[in-house]
């Protein structure tokens, strides 16, 4: 094994990442979903000036519910399959 | 890789109506941003965890952020740019400029990229050839990182101030401090989980876009009808017009755009890149690692529709964009579509993801940096064997410095902006014999180790010699810059190559035990580990994530072929 193999595993043995990391996915679905609820309501409550500037199309409603859905996903995807703790070392054989 | 086109970056009169909304979704990013730097502290613990995040990252977190590093905002920008000038073909720079490269990158390098542990590019060379390799591309890195980072900041503050009406100054010590706090604070970890959340911020704002710009235009066919009247059908195909000898707006012909942008330009940047290799290098095993450019080949091959789509919609509403009369550039397309169909709510939506694609930009460039400048040169050749926490302060305060220089740098484009241009283009030189050396070092067990050093140079002067002298000059005539740039490339590479071959002749071999885990047919030791739980389902499978990519984006050629 080279020098910088054995560095770099020593370095890995001791990381704190893996452990203490916390998970994005409750970032990403946090923010998402309160986006989500913002431009969702800024679309219920859309003017017809802003219909009329965005085709017709009542984009904030649309956006806002797409958001609104993939930050749903990320809570529930978190919620079904939490991040499984660091497998501990196996145990050294029973004598 | 792409710069923005020339000219001002954004006309005057570009204002957006942004109001109370809009600016609140954009502070509730900014907090976010900072909050994750703060959450990820307590995970640092060593130089690995700051430089590397401990090696320890999920597949799709890593290849999320490969994909989001290399989506920054000039390339957004750049992008939508060139679909309003050049039309379809921009899809090259995706399809061929990028897939292919990728996959080879997860497939056939990354085993010895990560098996061999090494925690950059550059220690790669080191291991692979000599010192002076690893010292002339460590340090050419980590010019070239800063130079990009502040680019990308001086590119952000033109922006901001044509769109909100922002200072430049302000905004380059605003986003140059949150970069700066969030990096220094939470290491890669924190830049990484960032671009993951401006990966799918810049969607949100890139797709009703699309679908409002789509639908202003009368949908894909009213789209296509009025280019075709106005810009003829070469403009909405691939491939037209790139016949050896034929005219077309881009100056490149098929072969040129196959060898030159398709295989030297774009294996040179998603290869030997650390920016990107980066992200796969913090995966959590070998199997997460090859799969970092795999799952970011998805997103890649889409993402071109919701950046050209804008792109050949502002070509359409502005007939006459880019030229004089219009009082618009290309790079003005984005923006200029935000201003004419997004209502407040959304365009605060496309404010903040534009905003945190700028940052992301420069936060991919700084992390990188400190990595290379800490690990490679510092830890290498000025103070050696300290104890870990010695270089994870180091590493810290050289993020501080990074940023500061980045801001510096930024400040200097903004008076000469000519010479950062130039420096661009100098630079991108430098990475087309990176990926000839790597190549061959990978390939060929007989390589020795000072053909590594001599294969760079040669490469890198001989493409800059065909650029400057011959091009420049007139000697040959190619018809534009992009052009040139293609066949500089494939020139560069073949000097390379030949330059590698002549050196090791001469020279001696690498003693074979030192190869094992660097070249193909060996294999690092400890690299036996079983896959972990989970790995063996066939759609983690990367042959068939690989495979899958290369046959979709080829698949996504053959509507815009015929």
């Amino acid at each position: 094994m080279s020098e910088l193999q054995r560095e770099v595993s020593e370095l890995e043995k001791k990381s704190a990442t893996a452990a203490r990391l916390f998970d994005i996915r409750r970032i990403i679905g946090g923010l998402f979903t309160v986006y989500g609820i913002i431009v969702t309501v800024a679309g219920l409550t859309a003017s017809d000036a802003d219909l009329e500037k965005a085709v017709g199309v009542n984009i904030n409603l649309w956006t806002g519910l797409g958001m609104l859905a993939l930050g749903l996903f990320f809570l529930i995807w978190l919620w079904l399959r939490p991040v499984a703790p660091p497998t501990p070392a196996p145990a050294p054989p029973a004598e | 890789m792409r710069h923005l086109a020339d000219g001002p970056y954004l006309a005057d009169g570009l204002r957006l109506p942004t109001n109370g909304l809009d600016y609140t979704i954009l502070a509730i990013y900014f907090a976010v941003v900072l909050g994750i730097g703060f959450a990820a502290r307590a995970s640092v613990r060593t130089s690995l965890d700051f430089f590397l995040s401990g090696r320890s990252l999920p597949a799709w977190v890593t290849g999320l952020a490969f994909v989001a590093a290399n989506l920054g905002a000039t390339e957004i920008l750049g992008m939508a740019a060139t679909g309003a000038q050049y039309g379809v073909a921009v899809v090259h720079w995706y399809w061929i400029g990028a897939i292919p490269a990728m996959v080879f990158l997860g497939l056939v390098m990354m085993p010895f990229y990560y098996g061999s542990k090494v925690r950059s590019v550059p220690e790669f060379l080191l291991q692979r050839f000599d010192r002076p390799a690893h010292l002339l591309s460590s340090v050419l890195f980590a010019f070239a990182a800063i130079l990009i980072a502040g680019v990308n900041l001086y590119a952000l503050s033109i922006v901001v101030e044509a769109l909100l009406g922002w200072p430049q100054w302000v905004s380059i010590v605003v986003a140059g401090f949150f970069v700066l706090a969030y990096i220094t604070i939470g290491g890669l970890s924190s830049a990484i989980y960032n671009e993951v959340l401006q990966f799918f911020v810049i969607l949100a704002a890139l797709i009703p876009l699309t679908v409002l710009g789509l639908k202003r235009v009368g949908g894909w066919d009213g789209l296509t009808g009025s280019l075709e009247k106005s810009h003829g059908s070469d403009f909405l195909s691939a491939w037209g017009g790139t016949g050896i000898g034929d005219a077309n707006p881009l100056g490149a012909n098929w072969l040129t755009i196959v060898l030159g942008l398709g295989f030297v330009l774009s294996f040179g940047y998603w290869t030997t890149n650390f920016a990107e290799v980066q992200r796969a290098l913090s995966a959590k095993n070998l199997s997460a690692a090859k799969r970092t450019p795999l799952i970011a080949a998805f997103p890649k091959i889409f993402i071109v529709f919701v950046v050209m789509i804008p792109g050949l919609v502002a070509a359409v509403l502005v007939p006459k964009i880019g030229t004089a009369g219009s009082g618009l550039t290309y790079n003005d397309a984005i923006p200029l579509l935000m201003q004419e169909l997004l209502p407040n709510g959304v365009l605060g939506i496309a404010v903040t993801g534009l905003l945190a694609a700028f940052m992301a930009g420069m936060a991919a460039n700084v992390s990188s940096f400190n990595t290379v400048f800490t690990a490679d040169i510092w830890a290498k050749y000025v103070v050696r064997d300290r104890d870990d926490t010695y270089y994870l302060r180091f590493g810290r305060i050289v993020t501080a410095v990074g940023v500061l220089a980045s801001i510096g740098t930024a400040f200097l484009a903004a008076s000469f902006s000519n010479i950062m241009g130039y420096l661009q283009t100098l630079f991108s030189f430098f990475n087309v014999p990176m990926f000839v050396v790597f190549i061959i070092g990978m390939f060929w067990k007989r390589a020795s180790v000072k053909s590594g050093f001599w294969g760079l140079v040669a490469g890198t002067v001989a493409a800059m010699v065909n650029y400057f002298v011959i091009y420049k000059q007139g000697v040959i005539a190619i018809p534009t810059d992009q052009g040139a740039n293609f066949v500089s490339a494939i020139v560069g590479f073949v000097a390379g190559a030949v330059v590698m071959v002549a050196v090791t002749l001469f020279t001696a071999p690498k003693p074979e035990a030192q190869l094992a885990g660097l070249v193909y047919g060996t294999r690092s030791p400890g690299m036996e580990e079983a896959p972990s739980e989970g790995d063996d389902a066939w759609y983690r499978r990367p042959a068939l994530l690989g495979w899958g990519a290369v046959l979709l984006a080829a698949a996504c050629y053959l509507p815009y072929s015929f």
